[in-house]
């Protein structure tokens, strides 16, 4: 016998021996052991070396060499390989090589060989101790979410409470910045947002799916009743009934109608962490049934990608500038920070709860003075105070191209930064001065456009002028949400672009900023981000092939079907069977031009729809038209796996209740996002790795979105692919082991304590300040991966992503796609709104403009309705007769003028729609714009689905559907024109919705 | 002895209601006997804040108020309690009892904050009972100063004399300090709250434009008595805060060299945003 053979039996029979003792140890493996009677060889493909395992109601036979007739069969190549493969805690890589070789292999039913293989490698972490406990009896957890990580506090199974996570004494110390002669450090604990804080609510909701349903006119083999969708109610099915419909389902689309007739889609979001991340686990299975692609447009983004880009690149950052180290340099230079549709109190920069929030408080100790500017007096500004403009819904350029005139008429911008980092500024300057059109944009020339007066602007201009200013942009202040998400969005965010480079972007004390990005942690840690793929194998579609492949080795997967559809398009593909649209893809500036249609060639329309939640007809616009596609008889069959019974899940067919992420296993850290927003973990105040324990069990029969995928995947024989044999904790720890953390962490400490904090960087290895190489002319310095090194033109890391290399305020790639795309010019134009105060026929029926902002106390609709703690918060809903009505925020005289008072029910409508809402008079709204949050969790027409009022809040039933510009798809939420009245109790639409909507 | 206190900043709270969440957290689902019973899943708000809008677009201020059970020291409800079903501690946190309490709607009544609820399904009035199982097993602070990101809320635990030198050195407050009932939880900055404010906007014609008015000196005076003074700013923008509620009248007097004086007559009722205020130019010398 050779060594190898040798070796590898030695391996087998020391598995044998390691089974039965660990059973003997452990009675939860021992039951395991129980689950399943079968017999496994694993064998050399030669024979030569065998060993089986017999299972018989927990006991275990087992003898070397080979069973006549073994349920499952797992092969290796040769004795050499098995020994390698078979050493616990095995080299990935050698065990992908192997795989892809086909020199590892298993045969005979999926279920069987995961059961096996996950039970192999379950005796690693059989018996492991994970958590505190704590003297009152709880066992304390560690969690993360998308409001921050958590202490979560267990007794009996059930969550006692959950807490932030304060450091001990242990735990790294953090960062100091010193900035005129006062030392800032931030607070040694994480925060919590209010959306998380709630979470007991929501875990343990009564809106909680806790069994499979299958709609109670719904007969896969009969009478499908497309049209009761959202009519009908439902039956309790079992799991194995409610797998083998979906599965079977799978099989009967492709195989009758052909490729592309399934279309799968998850929200935005999903509950937190890296392996069961959409963009992991479900990303994985869609990519291995092979699905119709759903092109989510860049929403946060919108007119920083499809504008601001075009003037200075970053397109790997979606059109947003980097970040590094711009906490410290505005701390220490900047003297005026201007928030320009940013409101980073109520949106938290997404993912960071309020770390951001202690230091914007710095800014009144360092005496920073502070400009808002945004229609509502947010709640940055509310705490933070300062000058605020309130310019009318959709007209910002006009201040922003008015400001740009005094500083071109007074020559107060950084000539010799135009004259060196700039090109087009000449062509630019003469449209500001009117040498192009004849109309110079004064500020006397915005007045009647924003409603702001001249003597403001001029005084506002002079100003910024005049200080060393910080240009916060957006919820991240290089972008992200609010005026970007407009019919002017793309003009807005490219003046302000153009603003900032005429300021010289990059110098000293002038940036996009307002503390939310950039603190000075350590970003040479390596732990991924969500963004970053997970276990998806996806290197087309996520952050993977840049961040986690080479680290974490494991089988690709690719999705066969190249049939795509917008996200903001999906009613049309389904009820018109046609549709285009323009892509969310990053990875050049070109790659947003590729325009695509639907029906791709040769593929199948869409006949299935695999969804995940319920949130578009809350966070989609004029989202009847979603209501009315999942109503159609184009679609066969709907599955929605969902936490929760709301929204849009309940228009599905089946219904698979999946869990929280308290209830299963993961791994990941605070804010940590990777992909398009690479560093986001610099909004956090410290570095901090989560282990995510399985606190709880799942809720009922409730399961991990990894198990459900499995099981289907089972049933397709695509059990052992997807899984690799693996359950979710496996892969947490092969995650463990691709990150820096045990360099610096055992995994048994790592597992038990919950948490690891990146001790901050010394002072002098803190990354240089954003743009400053650029603004100094010398290579590019920070710790950036792009923009990719063919898309320099000149020289590696010199210059911008630009065609010129240079900031463009003319701008090349537009040029060459299209120069006389009349709402994207080359140089950036003010033009009104679609739909705004200029829209003839639409505004005298619909006087008001509403914005519609990311909600402040639910995450998307991740913590709204279900009976959660946030719906007592009257900011977020007011309760009336025992109903929680979505809140709409209108000025006093407005509503005077409409016999509206404090509270009084109101109907939101225009011809797409009416909701139902409560009014809340306020001063903090100009005469004629209203506000009220989007992401409405609860949809409750009062009739037809999709042709009658609302009363649970989805205002999104209102906004527009079409797009920023023709030649983009983005969307236009913010440009919303409605008609606000007492609500006389109808639940019926006006004729003209009904002709609109019909 | 030491007794516990909790300290809110009226003008660091932004209505974030992370205190209020995580007072739902702690109660909702959970009992603590002898400390609080379960709390409601909706409806209550044991900590609950209280919105102010002050002045009128496009001066705005906005304050919040968390009010939460007082921890009065002559509390109003432990003299409408039967029975024992409110208790003072030695360390000056008042509970209603949740096993004596049971019906005793009157406590609902007493209390003059309205920081009690009522709790229909277990006929039983609830309040804040300032976190104290987790105080008596360790904790140093409550729930919602653990979680407050500006601490806007503060938990001390200091002897009764150190906390009124507290209240001299940081101003605190209570509210309405003449119900005689004697809180335990102290304000700062409550003028943000029960205050008001005068603001104007100057302009003026400036080389054939108009301008924002900067750096004119406005002062504010009553009964001939200045109060006041301010610089415009490069706005124009000038703002008196803290002043009473429909104090009556009140002159304000702008100087600037380069236009003519202007004096103003404001009947102050609530917040006064006089907006803009067009100053002439001096005639030619």
């Amino acid at each position: 016998m050779s060594l190898g053979a040798l070796k590898f039996s030695a391996l087998l029979f020391g598995m044998l021996k390691m089974l039965r003792h660990k059973a003997r140890k452990h009675p939860a493996f021992a039951k395991r052991l129980a689950q399943r009677n079968f017999t496994a060889q694993i064998r050399t493909f030669d024979g030569g070396v065998g060993r089986y395992f017999s299972f018989h109601d927990g006991r275990i036979e087992s003898r070397s060499g080979l069973h006549p007739d073994p349920q499952i069969t797992i092969s290796i190549a040769s004795a050499e390989l098995g020994a390698r493969l078979f050493t616990p805690w095995v080299q990935q890589l050698e065990r992908i090589e192997a795989m892809k070789n086909f020199d590892f292999k298993a045969e005979g039913p999926d279920e069987l060989v995961v059961w096996f293989t996950q039970t192999l490698a379950m005796m690693q972490t059989a018996g492991l101790e994970y958590g505190t406990a704590m003297p009152d009896g709880t066992q304390r957890f560690v969690s993360n979410t998308n409001g921050g990580p958590l202490f979560v506090y267990v007794k009996d199974g059930r969550i006692v409470r959950l807490t932030p996570i304060e450091f001990g004494e242990d735990d790294a110390a953090p960062w100091t910045i010193k900035a005129r002669g006062k030392s800032f450090t931030p607070p040694r604990k994480t925060s919590v947002a209010p959306h998380t804080l709630c979470s007991k609510s929501t875990v343990y909701s009564p809106h909680r799916l806790l069994y499979p349903m299958k709609r109670v006119d719904f007969d896969p083999k009969g009478e499908r009743n497309p049209r009761n969708r959202g009519v009908s109610g439902y039956v309790r099915i079992s799991w194995d009934e409610a797998l083998d419909i979906v599965a079977g389902e799978i099989k009967r689309v492709k195989t009758e109608h052909g490729q592309g007739a399934i279309i799968a889609n998850h929200g935005s979001h999903h509950t937190w962490g890296n392996i069961g991340y959409y963009i992991s686990a479900a990303y994985k299975f869609f990519n291995a049934i092979g699905t119709t692609r759903v092109i989510h447009n860049p929403d946060s983004w919108e007119g920083w990608y499809w504008g601001a880009m075009h003037h200075y690149g970053y397109s790997m950052r979606l059109g947003q500038t980097e970040t590094y180290s711009l906490v410290e340099d505005l701390m220490k230079e900047a003297e005026m920070v201007v928030f320009w549709s940013a409101d980073p109190e109520c949106t938290s920069g997404s993912y960071s709860a309020f770390e951001g929030t202690p230091r914007r408080q710095w800014l009144k100790d360092l005496g920073i003075e502070i400009v808002h500017i945004d229609p509502y007096y947010n709640h940055t500004a509310a705490l933070l105070g300062g000058k605020w403009f309130a310019p009318k819904p959709g007209t910002d350029t006009a201040m922003a191209l008015a400001i740009a005139w005094v500083w071109i008429t007074e020559r107060t911008y950084d000539k010799k930064y135009v004259a060196e980092r700039s090109v087009g500024f000449d062509v630019w300057r003469d449209y500001i001065l009117g040498k192009e059109d004849g109309v110079p944009k004064t500020p006397e020339w915005q007045e009647p456009e924003t409603g702001i007066a001249a003597k403001d602007v001029r005084a506002l201009a002079r100003r910024w002028a005049s200080k060393k200013t910080y240009l916060g942009a957006g919820g991240w202040g290089n972008g992200h949400g609010g005026a970007c998400r407009s019919a002017t969005g793309i003009q807005w965010a490219r003046a302000l672009a153009c603003l900032l480079a005429m300021q010289g972007m990059g110098r000293p004390g002038v940036n996009f900023g307002h503390l939310q990005w950039g603190t000075p942690i350590d970003l040479h840690f390596y732990f991924p981000g969500y963004a970053d793929g997970g276990i998806s194998g996806d290197i087309e579609n996520t952050g993977m092939p840049i961040s986690l492949y080479q680290r974490m080795p494991q089988l690709p997967t690719f999705n066969p079907s190249t049939q795509k559809v917008p996200r903001l398009r999906i009613p049309e593909a389904i009820l018109e069977g046609k549709t285009e649209g323009y892509p969310w893809n990053g990875k050049t500036i070109e790659g947003q031009f590729q325009k695509f249609s639907y029906p791709a060639p040769g593929h199948s329309p869409i006949r299935m729809f695999y969804k995940y939640g319920g949130a578009s007809i809350g966070t989609m616009s004029e989202t009847n038209r979603y209501v009315k596609a999942y109503r159609s008889e184009n679609l066969e069959f709907v599955v929605n796996q969902s936490i929760w019974f709301e929204g849009e899940a309940k228009f599905a067919d089946v219904i698979l209740p999946a869990c929280t992420q308290f209830e299963r296993w993961d791994i990941s850290e605070f804010g940590g996002t990777g992909g398009y927003a690479l560093h986001g973990q610099t909004q956090m105040n410290h570095r901090i790795v989560l282990m995510q324990h399985k606190c709880i069990d799942p809720l009922g029969e409730s399961k991990s979105d990894y198990q459900i995928f499995l099981e289907l995947a089972n049933r397709l024989g695509l059990g052992v692919y997807y899984s690799e044999g693996m359950n979710e904790l496996d892969w947490v720890k092969r995650l463990f082991d691709a990150s820096d953390l045990p360099k610096h962490i055992s995994w048994q400490e790592f597992l038990k304590k919950g948490y690891f904090v990146v001790p901050a960087p010394s002072e002098e290895r803190r990354d240089p300040p954003a743009l400053r190489w650029f603004y100094e002319g010398r290579k590019k310095d920070v710790p950036e991966p792009h923009p990719l090194p063919g898309d320099y033109g000149k020289q590696y890391l010199e210059g911008l992503q630009t065609q010129s290399g240079k900031f463009e305020f003319e701008c090349s790639s537009l040029k060459r796609f299209d120069p006389d795309d009349p709402e994207r010019p080359p140089i950036v134009k003010y033009l009104p709104s679609w739909e705004g105060l200029q829209t003839k026929g639409l505004v005298e029926r619909y006087p008001l403009q509403m914005i519609s902002p990311h909600s402040r106390f639910s995450y998307h609709t991740l913590s709204d309705g279900k009976e959660s703690a946030v719906n007592d918060i009257e900011e977020h809903r007011v309760r009336i007769d025992g109903y929680y009505y979505w809140v709409m925020r209108i000025n006093s005289e407005d509503a005077k003028a409409r016999g509206i008072k404090q509270h009084d029910l109101v109907r939101v409508f225009n011809d797409r729609g009416a909701v139902v809402c409560a009014a809340q008079l306020t001063e903090r709204l100009p005469r004629g714009t209203v506000h009220s949050y989007e992401s409405s969790a609860v949809y409750d027409p009062m009739g037809e689905p999709g042709n009658s009022v609302d009363r649970g809040g989805c205002i999104n039933q209102l906004t527009p559907k079409r797009s920023i510009a023709a030649k983009v798809t983005g969307t236009a939420v913010n440009s919303c024109l409605v008609e606000i009245e007492l609500w006389d109790g109808s639940g019926e639409l006006r004729p003209a919705a009904q002709a609109a909507s019909a | 002895m030491k007794k516990w206190n909790l300290v809110i900043d009226v003008a660091q709270c932004f209505n974030c209601n992370a205190c209020t969440m995580a007072c739902h957290d702690e109660y909702f689902g959970n009992e603590f006997p002898g400390v609080a019973a379960e709390m409601p899943r909706l409806g209550h708000r044991w900590i609950e804040i209280r919105q102010r809008e002050s002045g009128a677009f496009p001066v705005v201020e906005v304050s919040y108020l968390p009010v939460t059970c007082n921890h009065c020291d002559n509390p109003p409800c432990l003299k409408a309690a039967r029975d024992g079903a409110v208790v003072k501690r030695a360390d000056g946190i008042v509970i209603i009892v949740p096993e004596k309490a049971k019906g005793q709607r009157q406590l609902v009544e007493a209390c003059p904050y309205g920081a009690i609820w009522w709790n229909e399904e277990k006929q039983l009035p609830q309040a804040w009972p300032f976190d104290a199982h987790l105080l008596d097993a360790g904790w140093t602070q409550t729930r919602g100063a653990q979680v407050c990101p500006t601490r806007a809320m503060r938990t001390l635990h200091v002897a009764d004399d150190e906390m009124q030198r507290i209240v001299r050195e940081e101003k605190l407050s209570v509210l309405h300090p003449e119900y005689g009932t004697k809180p335990r939880v102290y304000y700062r900055n409550l003028d943000r709250w029960t205050r008001v404010f005068v603001a104007g906007s100057l302009a003026g014609e400036i080389g054939g434009v108009t301008e924002c008015v900067e750096g004119a000196r406005v002062t504010l005076e009553k009964d001939g008595a200045k109060l006041a003074e301010a610089a415009s700013d490069a706005y124009g923008d000038f703002r008196f805060v803290g002043l009473e509620e429909a104090s009556g009248a009140y002159r304000l007097r702008i100087a600037d060299g380069r236009f003519q004086a202007k004096t103003l007559e404001v009947a102050l009722g609530k917040s006064a945003v006089l907006g803009t205020i067009m100053l002439e130019q001096r005639p030619a010398a």
